[in-house]
């Protein structure tokens, strides 16, 4: 079992982190606890899937060598790291910012009317002003 | 087969694009010039997307490599006879409701036109291209194009809006970080993320286990986008309480895209063989979808709020859809396909007609709705064609979806799904039949009398729902019947060309 767990390191990493975001979610009453849940819940799945791309003793994929020392020394794909994986996820940050950015802009209107984030506190209050 | 080339599939996704970033600068200066020109950029989507659909029904499918990028290493667009179906539905709608919107918008969220025609054109390039990309990752970025767009959107609303936006967007990122997963389980075992590569590649790999786990993340991920019964918590806030053009916008294209976007991965990136034995969720998604048909309309039957209990009917609907397309055979996918481009009418438009109600009289309560049909006659019979869709009556499209949808089922033997497509209708002429009785009701009641004597003096006894919200909901209307007399056209046309190959017969 242990073997089994180490074998799987990055998986039992991102399922772990998964449901740490996945409790903060459900668990906690205050909104911005709710926010900071998601983002470690994205968060996991994009150390993830850069860790699907990680590879002992590889190279970063740039041809080595230069027009002055010769011809560039031909590498076989086995030692490079897979870059596109890193470069999907680069997206996938800039995706997950631009959601956050909408979420905390919300979270101040919220604020700004109901004067909490608390969300039992929020619903007596929209419950009160009808 | 020799597939041709051409630019308009990307054009139609970035000419809104590229003028929703230049409106914030022209609205700057010429705010009346942003209607106009926001207006102009959907009527130039709608026209490429009516020249592409000639092109593809003369010499079949069309794609585009970006930046001349072949597939597997570049993005590809792909559009085939069900996608150009989808991209004229999108643009259509999208111009009615942009249309519908000056006057709605103005008064139901004053001084935010700019940035709300800025957002909205957003929304619908995420839209077009999420319906036209043939690439898995570029499919996860539109998703959340269009997600974000509308959680803008929606928290433009009065109320709780604010509060049902943020739901929204907690929920829809799960939704979107579970497709990000599957995406990623998907590349770890491929290699690949354009989807006809995916689907040469995938037919080999079916027993491994990331293949599986891929696959499930991505059918509970795009299940939340499509609000889908038991993930459906965050639709009845954001429908409800968002402005009034939004709602119709929201409820008319984005969970159908998604169930467009499950439909394509489920029978075109994987055979149908695989959704169907090797992981059986169509017979889970199938009974999901059964049990949100009955829930979504007795949840309807029992608002009195007229948006909440469409956003509710919105539920079951979906429910229709997914059940067609997860019948997985030909009649069951034709009635799904069929009933998506039905119901985006209808729903769009009674969403439309209740902005109207608001926008005139400021009633949202059911019951308030008496001698309406006095007041409002054409706002009112637009009401009542469109219910009578939903219902499934004779002329309009909805009945002959729910026909393909019931042939399916009677195909595959699933007797009790037949039984809940009628109950589901019986349900249906429930919450519908209810509000138009209310709308041709006589005042007979004493204080509703009174009541409308006062108010009925001066301007109320005319329609005085301007004409730029007036003519889309007709136009509508109008389309829930064409659909229905015309629908031979759009089968044989754009939706038997496209079956995927492998569905029971």
């Amino acid at each position: 079992m242990l073997e089994f767990i180490i074998g799987h390191f990055n998986n039992a990493t991102y399922i772990m982190l998964m449901m740490i975001g996945f409790y903060a979610m459900i668990g906690k009453t205050n909104l911005v606890k709710k926010l900071v849940g998601m983002n470690i819940f994205q968060w996991s799945i994009i150390l993830f899937v850069v860790s699907l791309s990680a590879k002992r003793d590889a190279t970063i994929p740039i041809v080595f060598g230069s027009h002055s020392s010769g011809s560039p020394v031909p590498l076989d794909a086995s030692s490079y790291v897979n870059p596109l994986p890193h470069v999907l996820m680069l997206t996938a940050i800039v995706v997950g910012v631009a959601t956050t950015g909408v979420a905390l802009a919300l979270l101040l209107r919220i604020y700004r009317r109901y004067g909490t984030l608390e969300e039992d506190e929020l619903l007596q209050r929209v419950r009160s002003s009808g | 087969m020799n597939i041709h080339q051409s630019a308009t599939p990307i054009l139609i996704v970035v000419v809104p694009l590229i003028i929703s970033f230049i409106l914030p600068l022209l609205g700057w200066r010429h705010r009346r010039l942003v209607f106009p020109v926001s207006v102009l950029a959907l009527l130039c989507s709608f026209g490429l997307s009516l020249v592409l659909a000639g092109r593809i029904l003369n010499v079949g499918p069309v794609e585009y490599f970006m930046g001349g990028w072949e597939p597997p290493w570049g993005i590809a667009f792909y559009v085939d006879h069900l996608a150009v179906l989808m991209l004229l539905l999108l643009t259509f709608v999208t111009l009615l409701v942009a249309i519908y919107s000056k006057k709605s918008i103005l008064k139901e969220a004053p001084d935010q036109e700019v940035p709300f025609y800025s957002v909205y054109l957003i929304l619908v390039s995420g839209l077009t291209g999420l319906v036209s990309t043939a690439d898995m990752f570029n499919l996860y970025v539109f998703l959340e194009i269009t997600s974000i767009s509308c959680y803008a959107l929606v928290s433009l609303g009065r109320g709780m809006a604010v509060v049902s936006a943020f739901r929204y967007v907690i929920l829809g990122t799960v939704g979107a970080a579970f497709y990000l997963l599957s995406v990623g389980y998907l590349y770890s075992v491929t290699g690949s993320l354009n989807m006809t590569d995916l689907a040469r590649i995938l037919p080999g790999l079916y027993e491994s286990n990331a293949v599986l786990v891929g696959f499930a993340f991505f059918v509970i991920g795009i299940s939340i986008k499509m609000a889908l019964f038991p993930m459906h918590a965050w639709l009845p806030g954001a429908y409800s309480n968002a402005p009034s053009a939004v709602s119709a916008l929201v409820a008319g294209t984005t969970t159908k895209v998604a169930a467009y976007v499950l439909a394509r991965v489920m029978f075109f990136v994987f055979e149908p063989s695989f959704s169907v034995e090797t992981l059986p969720v169509t017979t889970v998604l199938s009974w999901t979808a059964a049990v949100a048909m009955i829930l979504g309309s007795v949840m309807a039957i029992v608002q009195s709020d007229l948006k909440r209990m469409l956003a509710y009917s919105s539920i079951a609907q979906i429910g229709y859809i997914v059940l067609g397309i997860c019948l997985a055979n030909e009649m069951g996918f034709t009635g799904g396909i069929l009933h998506l481009v039905n119901h985006a009418f209808m729903k769009c438009c009674l969403f439309l007609v209740a902005g109207a109600i608001v926008y005139q009289t400021g009633r949202r309560e059911i019951h308030t709705f008496r001698k309406l049909s006095r007041t409002m006659p054409l706002t009112t019979a637009a009401f009542t064609i469109c219910a009578f869709g939903m219902i499934g009556l004779p002329p309009t499209g909805g009945f002959f979806s729910k026909v393909y949808l019931i042939l399916g089922a009677i195909d595959q033997e699933q007797w009790v799904f037949v039984g809940v497509i009628l109950v589901s209708s019986v349900l249906a002429i429930g919450y519908l039949a209810n509000v138009v009785r209310y709308m041709y009701l006589p005042a007979d009641d004493d204080e509703i009398a009174t009541e409308m004597t006062v108010s009925s003096h001066g301007e109320l006894e005319r329609e005085n729902v301007p004409l730029t919200m007036l003519v889309p909901m007709l136009i509508l209307a109008a389309g829930v019947v064409l659909l229905g007399l015309f629908n031979g056209v759009v089968v044989s046309q754009f939706i038997d060309p496209a079956i995927p190959i492998g569905l029971l017969r």
